[in-house]
């Protein structure tokens, strides 16, 4: 019979027909649907997540990884019959005003998805404004901001004034990234932390809520 | 190929510490190894100093210029640091870079309207990154059209169709390979440039793959780019490159590098 252990690591391997078929094996099996998703699937994606942030695995295989588990997970998800999905919480992140940059963003919305938070993804050029909108709307634990350029890097801080201004500080963790982004900066304005990558964020996401 | 020498650029740490402590000699060093590399625009960058940029382009440009009779490519998108580097500038200037995007097209716009400057022009809209070929023509073609309506010269305009990187989606390069060609077909006259390191983030060995796309976007017809002139396989690659795809008359280039032990690397 298939085990949780092999459904893990067909994930590593980005796998995506063996992961499907594996799950439904699990499925038929009466395996906890739950089980399936938190020792399988996401125990897989967190062995990727170790290995790329050591250099060891590399951004296309970490996307199919993602891929393999994201198809595992919705063959799950019917069989929740209202059980809720266990999150470590829900994470909003966006590319601050004027910048256009998207790819490094969505890596880490997929790999802090991946660790087992629920992502919200507001896209780019997203203004100080909207982003408290969103906090507002969202109550997320974790706010995230990307800048890749020197000229909009400074959106990060107004971004934060902003969010102190509406009151709201207090009640979301600030994490920070893109190339021109250093720890000594995110210290300067006052972010709760900093990640270098993908894999770094979602490691950093998890210690923020403490589930690392 | 037009090479624009891309090492002095703050967001590089040698670099931003030459500049904070106002080196002279530091940069001057790196400027004339990348002049007698055989790079024709020196790149000079400062953008990571917010508040101080306009002050450290004008210096840069000065002691670039100070080593090197080489002129610069003024790279920032505030044409206030542009201005100020312009002010200083010997020669024709290169500009690094205008876009589509409505405000940084209409701040820079003035400064180029009517001079001999180049100007680097970023297939990059309001809308966002372009990611296939159409997309990227489409912004080019408005952005070229805009251009010489402002009385820019087309074989001033050196259009980037922006390189993104094949880690994330593997049609990158082929699209961006492919846009070269159509620039070059549909606009006579006109340049096409870029940077290389985009294309291989986040995947190892990135020099094999930057020096590979380097040859093969010169097949496509790009006629300059923005390099390290120091990495030495890349600019045997380019010379080799430049005579197979019929650039390189009688091969006389190829062969003068050949004498000046400039292939066997």
């Amino acid at each position: 019979m298939a085990t949780l252990q092999e459904l893990a690591n067909s994930v590593i391997e980005g796998d995506v027909e063996r992961v499907k078929e594996l799950t439904q094996e699990l499925l038929q099996a009466g395996v906890d649907p739950l089980e399936i998703i938190d020792k399988g699937l996401i125990a897989g994606m967190d062995v990727v997540g170790t290995r790329f942030k050591a250099g060891e695995m590399f951004v296309p295989e970490v996307l199919m990884c993602a891929k393999a588990m994201a198809e595992g997970t919705s063959l799950v998800k019917p069989h929740l019959a209202g059980k809720e999905l266990k999150t470590h919480g829900t994470f909003v992140i966006g590319t601050v005003k004027n910048d256009l940059h998207d790819i490094g963003k969505n890596l880490v919305s997929m790999m802090v998805e991946s660790a087992g938070f629920t992502v919200i993804n507001l896209g780019v050029d997203v203004s100080p404004e909207a982003f408290v909108k969103a906090i507002q709307e969202h109550k997320p634990d974790i706010l995230g901001m990307s800048a890749l350029l020197t000229t909009t890097l400074p959106y990060m801080k107004e971004t934060i004034e902003a969010i102190k201004e509406a009151g709201l500080r207090d009640s979301v963790k600030i994490i920070i990234g893109g190339a021109p982004v250093t720890q000594e900066y995110a210290d300067q304005i006052g972010a709760d932390g900093y990640a270098p990558d993908a894999g770094a964020a979602a490691e950093l996401c998890k210690k923020l809520v403490g589930a690392a | 190929m037009l090479i624009v020498g891309e090492l002095i650029n703050s967001s590089r740490k040698p670099i931003a510490e030459a500049i904070q402590a106002q080196d002279a000699e530091a940069i001057k060093k790196v400027a004339k190894e990348q002049y007698e590399a055989g790079a024709h625009y020196i790149d000079v960058n400062a953008g990571t100093f917010v508040g101080k940029e306009a002050e450290y382009m004008e210096w840069l440009v000065k002691t670039v210029q100070g080593a090197t009779d080489a002129p610069c490519c003024l790279d920032s998108p505030d044409p206030k640091v542009i201005e100020r580097g312009l002010a200083v500038h010997k020669g024709t200037a290169m500009i690094n870079s205008i876009s589509l995007e409505r405000e940084r097209f209409e701040a820079l716009v003035p400064i180029i309207s009517g001079t001999d400057l180049k100007v680097i022009a970023l297939c990059m809209s309001d809308e966002g990154m372009p990611e296939t070929k159409d997309q990227r023509m489409k912004i080019a073609d408005k952005l070229i059209n805009l251009l010489v309506q402002k009385n820019v010269k087309i074989e001033n305009i050196y259009v980037d169709p922006l390189v993104q990187p094949i880690s994330t989606n593997s049609i990158f390069g082929v699209e961006f390979l492919n846009a070269v060609e159509e620039i070059m077909e549909r606009f006579p006259g006109v340049h096409t440039i870029c940077g290389l390191s985009n294309v291989s983030y986040g995947l190892p060995m990135r020099k094999l793959l930057n020096q590979n796309f380097a040859v093969m976007a010169v097949a496509k017809g790009l006629d300059a780019l923005i390099i390290n002139p120091l990495d030495k396989r890349m600019m045997a690659n380019l010379i080799a490159a430049e005579a197979l795809v019929g650039r390189d008359q009688y091969c006389m280039n190829y062969l003068k590098a050949y004498r000046e032990n400039k292939l066997d690397v």
